[in-house]
C-alpha cells in the first residue's frame, strides 16, 4: 500500500517563546484510509492538520519535519508552489462552516474560485458540470438558484456540505477535516460522516480526520494516532486501540467515554494537560499517570511497539494488565422519594412563536431525569422556565406542591434557592471580576446568613465538589473549564437546595473532565437525595447518570421512561432514528 | 519538577491599567500629560505677571522680564500661557467625568431594561448624536451663557450619549453570558445586577472611552474659547490666546505658537494613553512584552 | 422589495429624529432663554425696541404655537429673514452651501481613498514600520484639535517657517471657491488631516479582524491568489464598520466645520454659523443648526442603507 500522507518528526513553536506547541509527530495514512487524531482541546491536533497543508497560525512556525503528500513535500514548497498544492493535492475542511465560508459571496461562485485556481477542469462549462458533480456527491441541490445562495442561507449540515464539495472539488490525494461535524446534530452528523466516508474510500484519498470523539472515530476510522501534550501518545489500528489500549492515557480516554450501546460507567481524571511552556520534563502525562515512575519524568518515553501496526510511547505500554479500574462503586440502590418538581403543560416561547408546546415532567427525590434533544427542541427553554429565567411561559410547575411564580425574582427566596440552576458554559456563568469564594457566598447571604456561618458553608461545599480551600480567592481565570464547573456546582449546591437543574453541564468539556463531573453529580444526588434535571443533547450520556429519560423534539415530549428501557428499547420512531445515528465504540466493535 | 496545577501559584490576573501601563505608548502618553498637567499646576504660582497686566507695547518681542514679549493688548505672553491652562482642563476634566457617569449609568440602564426603556434611551441619544459635539455646546453657550457650570453641562451633555451607546454595547454582551442569568435564578435585584454584576466587566470599554472623551472634550472645550466663549473673555485662556494672537501671528508667534504646543502636547498625551488602553483591552498586546 | 421597505422605514426614524431636533433647537434658542429680544438687543436699547422685536418673533404667543409657526415656514421652504441685515436668509445661505459642499467634496475626494488605502495597508503590514508610522501619526492627528492643527499649518506653511501659502481664504461668499486654489489649500489640508485618521484607523481595525477571520485563513488554506484572497475575502467584509465612519466624517466635513472655517476665514456654513452665533441672529443660528444636524441624519441613514445593501446577511433578512 503507497502512501497518501507521511507525516515526519514533525515540530511547531511558539515564535515568542521558542516552546514547542506540537513535536515529534510522526504519521502516515495510506490511500483510501481514514486516519483519527484524537486529543483533547489543546493537544496540538488542529496545529498538526494546518501544518499538513504548509500553514502555521499567527505567531507559530514550522521549526523542523516533512510532510509528504504523495512524492510532493509540503514544507520546502515556496508560498506559490504551496499555493498550487493547497486545494489541488491537499485540501482542508474547517471545524465551523458558518464561519469559514465566505458570508458575503453566494456558495457557487466559492466553489467555482477554487477549480479556477487550479485551473481544473480546463473549460467553464467543464467546471460547471464539475460542481454539479460534487454537489451531488454531498448530495446537495445542483440547480442555479440554489448555487445563487448565501452560506447563511443553508443549515449548519448543508454548509458543512459545501464545505466537503469545496475539498474533493480539484480530486485532492490527501484530505484534511479539522472536527467536522462539532456542533452538528446527530442525524446531520451522521450524513455527513457517510458522505466522508464514501468520497474517502472511492477516490482512494488519505484522510486526517480531527477529532476529540471517540465514538465518531470507531465508526468511521480506519486508524488512530492519540495526541497529548503535542506529542503522539499511541497509534494503531482502531479495533486494535479501542481493545488493547496501551498508553495509560488512551486507557483513560476509553474509560471515560460514554457509549450509547456498550457500558454503563464512565471514569474521569482529574487534572489538566500543560500549555506549551509549562509541560514537564519527560512524559507529559506522568503528573496525572497512576503508573508514573521516577523514569518517566526524565525524558520523553520512545514509541514501542505492543503489536503489529500498534506503538505507544510509554516505558509501560507492554504490560498489558494495569488498565483503568472499573467503577468500585457499588450500584447502591437509590432511594427514589416523593415528587418534588411537577411540571404540567407547559407551553413556552419566545414573543409570541411556542417553541415548547404541553410539556409536563415529574422529577422525584433523589431521582435524576434526562431531557434529551436536539438543538432547537426547546429542552433548555423547559430547564429555564424551570429555574425561573424564561419569561413568557404557560401551565404550572410545582415545587413540592406549591405552585410557582413565572420568574425567579417573583419566588419566595426559599424557593429560588431550592431550585439551583448549573449552565452550559463554566467560562460564561461565573463572574471574571469575583473571586470563587465570592461567587459561592451569594446565596447564602440573600438567604440571610451570617458571615461567619456562610464562610464554613462555602469551606464545606467546596470540599464536596473536592476543591481545596484556598480556591476561595482564586479568580474564574486562574481555573481550568473543569474546576470552574466544581465551582458552578459549588455555587448551586451552597444553599442545600432540592432541585438541581444542569443545562448541558458537559458539553464544553474534554472527556476525561465530562466523566469527572458526572461522577461527581452522581455521588452528590446519592449523598444529598437530590432530584436532577440533566438537559442534554449527548444520548449515551444519559445512560451513565439518569434513571429516567425524557426525549424532546420540536417542542414536544415524544417519549418518557426508564432510561435503560428508553434508550436499549425505544418505542418511537424519533428516538429510535436518534439512537441509530448515534455513533458507538461497541456497535462498531462488534 | 513542580507542574501540579493544584500546587501552582496563582496571582490575581493582570488589571487593564497596569497592562497598559507596560505599554511604551501609554508610557510616553502619560508623560506628555504629567507635563501638561504639573504646567497647569505649577504655572499660576511662578507667572512673573498677573494675566491681565499691562507690561509694555503690544505685539513687542525682546523685552527684559518678558520671555516671549508682549500680546495684542500688551499682555506678558508667559504669564498667560502659564495660567491659561488651568480652566481647559479643569472644565474638560469636569465635564468628562460627568457625561462618563451619566452615560455609564444611562448605557447599562438601556442594556438592562431592554424594551422600551432602552428604545426611549437610545433615540434620545440618536438626536443629541445628530449635532456635531462642538455644534451642541456652541449653540448652548451662545443661547445661555459662557459660565463654567453650562460650559460643563453642555460638553458632558454631548459626551453622555457617546459613552452611553458603548457602554450599552458592552453591557449588552455581559448581560447575555451565564453568571447574570446566575444572578438572576438568585432573585438579585435589577440594581445590584447592574452594578454588581454589570459594571465591573465594562469598566475595560469604559476606561478607554473615558480618556478618548477627555481629548475630545478639551478640543471642544478650548475651541469653544477660541470661538469667543470663554468662561472669562478677558482671562487668560489657551483657546482664547490662539485666537487673539492668530491675526498677528507674523509680528509675534508667540503667543498662539505655544498654547498651540501645549494643546497639542496634552491631547496627544491623553490620545496615547487611550491607545494603550484600547490596544491591551483588544488583546493585541496582553501578556506581551510591550512594544 | 424588502429593501424599499427598510429604506422608508429607515426614512421614517430620521424624519421623527430631525423633528426632535428641531424641537431641541427651537427650545434651546427661543423658548428657554429668558428674553431672546433682550438676549439679541443687549442691554442698551429701548423698551420699544423690545416691544417690536418681541412682536416679530412673536414671543407673546404660546411657545407651541411659536414653534408650529417656524416648523411650518420651514417646511414650506420659508427660512425667514435675517435679524441683523433685514435680507432674506436664502440669499445669505444658500452660496454658503455652495462653498462648504465644494470643500466637503475637495476633502472627502482626497481624504477617503487615502484613508482607506493606508488602513488597509497598515493592516496588511501589521506591527511593520509603515503600520507604526502610519498609526502613530494618525493617533496624534486624532488627538489634536482642528482649529490648534490649522493654525500648526499656517504657522509652518504660510508665515513663520515657510511662506508659501495664504493664511486665510480671502474670497466672499458669491465667488466661486475655487477662484482661490491657494487659498483653499490650508483648509483642505486641515480638513483632510483631521478626517484621515478616523477612516484609516477603522479600515485597520477592520481589516485585521477579517485578515484573522476563520474564511480568509480557509481561502488561503483552498490555494487562492493572495491577490482573490485580499481583494475578494477580506476588503468587501472590512468596508462595511467603514461606511459607518465614512458617512460621521461626510457630515463633519459638511456642518461640523464651524472651526475650520472660521480660522481660515472661509465663507461656508460654518463660519455662517459662527458669525450668526457672534450676531445673535436667531433665525439664522436656528435654520443652520437644523440644517447640520439634517446632514448628519441623513448621512447616518445613508451609511446603514449601504451597509445593508453591501452585507447579503442583511439584506436578505430583511422582511
Amino acid at each position: 500500500m503507497s502512501d497518501g500522507l507521511r507525516i515526519v518528526d514533525l515540530r511547531l513553536d511558539v515564535e515568542a517563546t521558542g516552546c514547542d506547541i506540537v513535536d515529534q509527530v510522526s504519521i502516515s495514512i495510506a490511500k483510501g484510509r481514514v486516519l483519527a487524531l484524537v486529543g483533547e482541546s489543546g493537544s496540538g491536533k488542529t496545529t498538526v492538520g494546518l501544518a499538513v497543508l504548509g500553514h502555521t497560525r499567527r505567531g507559530v512556525s514550522i521549526n523542523c519535519g516533512k510532510v509528504f503528500c504523495g512524492e510532493t513535500e509540503i514544507l520546502n514548497l515556496d508560498e506559490g508552489d504551496k499555493r498550487k498544492v493547497r486545494g489541488r493535492l491537499v485540501s482542508y475542511v474547517p471545524q465551523d462552516p458558518s464561519s469559514s465560508l465566505n458570508p458575503a459571496l453566494r456558495i457557487g461562485l466559492q466553489l467555482r474560485e477554487v477549480l479556477e485556481a487550479h485551473n481544473f477542469g480546463g473549460s467553464d462549462e467543464a467546471r460547471k458540470a464539475r460542481i454539479k458533480e460534487m454537489m451531488a456527491e454531498v448530495l446537495l441541490p445542483s440547480d442555479d438558484e440554489y448555487l445563487e445562495r448565501y452560506p447563511h442561507q443553508l443549515s449548519g449540515g448543508q454548509q458543512q456540505r459545501v464545505g466537503l464539495a469545496m475539498a474533493f472539488a480539484c480530486r485532492p490525494s490527501v484530505i484534511v477535516l479539522d472536527e467536522p461535524t462539532t456542533g452538528l446534530d446527530v442525524s446531520t452528523q451522521e450524513h455527513v460522516l457517510k458522505t466522508i466516508r464514501q468520497l474517502t474510500r472511492d477516490h482512494g484519498v488519505a484522510a486526517l480526520y480531527i477529532t476529540h470523539d471517540l465514538a465518531v472515530i470507531a465508526d468511521l476510522a480506519d486508524d488512530v494516532a492519540v495526541m497529548y501534550a503535542g506529542r503522539v501518545v499511541e497509534q494503531g489500528e482502531v479495533a486494535e486501540i479501542f481493545k488493547n489500549p496501551a498508553h495509560p492515557y488512551t486507557r483513560h480516554l476509553v474509560a471515560a467515554a460514554p457509549d450509547i450501546a456498550g457500558k454503563k460507567a464512565i471514569i474521569g481524571l482529574a487534572g489538566r494537560a500543560q500549555s506549551p511552556g509549562k509541560r514537564p520534563v519527560g512524559c507529559a502525562f506522568a503528573p496525572r499517570c497512576e503508573l508514573a515512575e521516577d523514569a518517566c519524568r526524565v525524558e520523553f518515553p520512545a514509541m514501542v511497539s505492543v503489536s503489529v501496526r500498534h506503538d505507544a510511547a510509554c516505558i509501560k505500554a507492554k504490560q498489558s494488565s494495569s488498565g483503568v479500574g472499573a467503577s468500585t462503586k457499588s450500584e447502591s440502590t437509590r432511594k427514589i422519594g416523593e415528587p418534588v418538581i411537577e411540571v404540567s403543560a407547559v407551553s413556552a416561547g419566545y414573543s409570541g412563536n411556542l417553541v415548547v408546546h404541553d410539556v409536563s415532567l415529574t422529577i422525584r427525590k433523589g431521582e435524576c431525569l434526562a431531557l434529551v434533544g436536539e438543538s432547537g427542541s426547546g429542552k433548555t427553554t423547559v430547564s429555564r422556565a424551570i429555574g425561573g429565567l424564561h419569561r413568557e411561559w404557560t401551565g404550572s410547575i410545582r415545587l413540592n406542591g406549591r405552585e410557582m411564580k413565572t420568574m425567579a425574582r417573583q419566588r419566595a427566596v426559599a424557593d429560588r434557592l431550592a431550585i439551583q440552576y448549573v449552565f452550559q458554559n463554566p467560562y460564561g456563568s461565573l463572574n471574571p471580576r469575583r473571586t470563587v469564594g465570592d461567587s459561592i457566598v451569594r446565596p447564602l447571604l440573600i438567604d440571610g446568613k451570617s458571615k461567619h456561618d456562610a464562610r464554613r458553608s462555602v469551606l464545606e461545599v467546596l470540599d464536596k465538589v473536592s476543591l481545596p480551600s484556598s480556591y476561595t480567592n482564586k479568580y474564574p481565570d486562574q481555573l481550568s473549564g473543569g474546576e470552574r464547573q466544581r465551582i458552578a456546582i459549588a455555587r448551586a449546591l451552597v444553599s442545600e437546595p432540592e432541585v438541581l437543574v444542569c443545562d448541558e453541564v458537559t458539553s464544553a468539556l474534554d472527556v476525561l473532565v465530562q466523566a469527572a463531573i458526572v461522577d461527581l453529580l452522581s455521588d452528590l444526588r446519592r449523598q444529598l437525595g437530590l432530584a436532577m434535571l440533566f438537559v442534554t443533547h449527548n444520548l449515551p450520556l444519559v445512560r451513565s447518570i439518569a434513571d429516567e429519560v425524557a426525549v424532546m423534539s420540536e417542542g414536544r415530549i415524544v417519549e418518557v421512561g426508564p432510561s435503560e428501557s428508553v434508550i436499549g428499547n425505544p418505542q418511537q420512531q424519533y428516538t429510535q432514528s436518534l439512537i441509530l445515528a448515534t455513533p458507538s465504540i461497541e456497535r462498531s466493535m462488534r | 519538577m513542580n507542574t501540579q496545577p493544584e500546587l501552582q501559584k496563582f496571582e490575581k490576573p493582570d488589571g487593564l491599567l497596569r497592562a497598559a501601563l507596560r505599554l511604551k505608548r501609554t508610557q510616553a502618553g502619560l508623560g506628555l500629560m504629567i507635563l501638561v498637567i504639573g504646567l497647569t499646576i505649577a504655572g499660576p504660582l511662578i507667572a512673573p505677571h498677573t494675566q491681565t497686566e499691562f507690561i509694555d507695547m503690544p505685539n513687542s518681542l525682546n523685552i527684559p522680564g518678558a520671555l516671549f514679549g508682549t500680546d495684542y493688548l500688551g499682555q506678558d505672553v508667559w504669564s498667560r500661557f502659564l495660567i491659561g491652562g488651568r480652566s481647559i482642563l479643569l472644565l474638560s476634566l469636569s465635564a468628562t467625568l460627568l457625561g462618563a457617569t451619566a452615560g455609564t449609568f444611562l448605557g447599562l440602564l438601556a442594556a438592562i431594561m431592554k424594551k422600551k426603556t432602552d428604545e426611549v434611551i437610545m433615540r434620545i441619544f440618536d438626536v443629541i448624536l445628530s449635532f456635531p459635539q462642538i455644534l451642541l455646546a456652541l449653540l448652548l453657550v451662545s443661547m445661555f451663557d459662557a459660565s463654567p457650570t453650562l460650559t460643563i453641562l453642555a460638553v458632558a451633555l454631548s459626551t453622555t450619549p457617546r459613552v452611553g451607546r458603548i457602554i450599552r454595547g458592552a453591557a449588552l454582551s455581559v448581560v447575555e453570558r451565564d453568571f447574570v442569568q446566575a444572578a438572576t435564578a438568585l432573585g438579585e435585584s435589577r440594581i445590584r445586577i447592574l452594578f454588581s454584576e454589570v459594571l465591573p466587566n465594562v469598566t475595560g470599554p469604559l476606561l478607554v472611552e473615558v480618556s478618548l472623551r477627555f481629548t475630545y472634550s478639551i478640543a471642544t472645550i478650548a475651541s469653544l474659547a477660541f470661538l469667543g466663549f470663554a468662561p472669562d473673555p478677558t482671562a487668560a485662556n489657551w483657546g482664547t490666546m490662539i485666537q487673539e494672537n492668530s491675526v498677528v501671528i507674523v509680528i509675534q508667534p508667540w503667543g498662539a505658537v505655544l498654547p498651540v504646543i501645549a494643546i497639542a502636547v496634552l491631547t496627544i498625551g491623553t490620545g496615547l494613553c487611550s491607545d494603550g488602553l484600547s490596544r491591551v483591552l483588544a488583546g493585541i498586546d496582553r501578556g506581551g512584552k510591550g512594544e | 422589495m424588502p429593501i424599499l421597505k427598510f429604506i422608508a422605514r429607515r426614512l421614517g426614524l430620521g424624519v421623527l429624529t430631525i423633528f426632535a431636533v428641531s424641537v431641541l433647537i427651537f427650545l434651546v434658542t427661543q423658548a428657554f432663554p429668558s428674553d431672546p429680544a433682550q438676549a439679541i438687543l443687549g442691554r442698551e436699547t429701548t423698551p420699544e425696541a423690545l416691544d417690536a422685536l418681541r412682536q416679530e418673533l412673536g414671543l407673546y404667543r404660546p411657545a407651541v404655537t411659536q414653534f408650529g409657526a417656524w416648523f411650518f415656514d420651514i417646511l414650506q421652504g420659508d427660512i425667514g429673514k435675517s435679524f441683523v441685515t433685514q435680507l432674506p436668509l436664502s440669499d445669505y445661505i444658500a452660496p454658503r452651501v455652495g462653498n462648504s459642499l465644494f470643500l466637503m467634496l475637495v476633502s472627502a475626494v482626497f481624504s477617503i481613498p487615502i484613508s482607506i488605502a493606508v488602513g488597509a495597508f497598515s493592516a496588511l503590514r501589521r506591527d511593520q514600520t509603515f503600520d507604526k508610522v502610519s498609526s502613530t501619526t494618525s493617533l496624534v492627528l486624532a488627538a489634536v484639535p482642528e482649529f490648534v492643527m490649522g493654525t500648526g499649518l499656517i504657522l509652518l506653511l504660510s508665515t513663520s517657517v515657510f511662506q508659501i501659502l495664504p493664511a486665510i481664504t480671502l474670497i466672499d461668499a458669491g465667488q466661486k471657491p475655487w477662484s482661490d486654489i491657494s487659498g483653499m489649500v490650508l483648509p483642505v489640508l486641515t480638513l483632510i488631516l483631521a478626517v484621515t485618521p478616523y477612516v484609516s484607523r477603522t479600515m485597520r481595525a477592520s481589516m485585521i479582524e477579517m485578515l484573522e477571520s476563520d474564511y480568509v485563513e480557509m481561502a488561503r488554506l483552498k490555494g487562492m491568489s493572495e491577490r482573490t484572497v485580499l481583494l475578494r475575502h477580506a476588503l468587501p467584509n472590512a468596508l462595511g464598520p467603514v461606511f459607518q465612519v465614512i458617512a460621521l466624517n461626510l457630515a463633519y466635513l459638511a456642518g461640523g466645520t464651524v472651526i475650520v472655517e472660521r480660522l481660515f476665514n472661509f465663507p461656508g456654513i460654518g463660519s455662517a454659523l459662527a458669525d450668526s452665533v457672534r450676531a445673535r441672529d436667531l433665525p439664522a443660528i436656528q435654520f443652520l443648526t437644523l440644517m447640520i444636524a439634517g446632514v448628519y441624519v441623513l448621512m447616518n441613514l445613508l451609511a446603514d442603507v449601504a451597509t445593508v445593501i453591501a452585507t447579503p446577511r442583511l439584506r436578505t433578512s430583511l422582511k
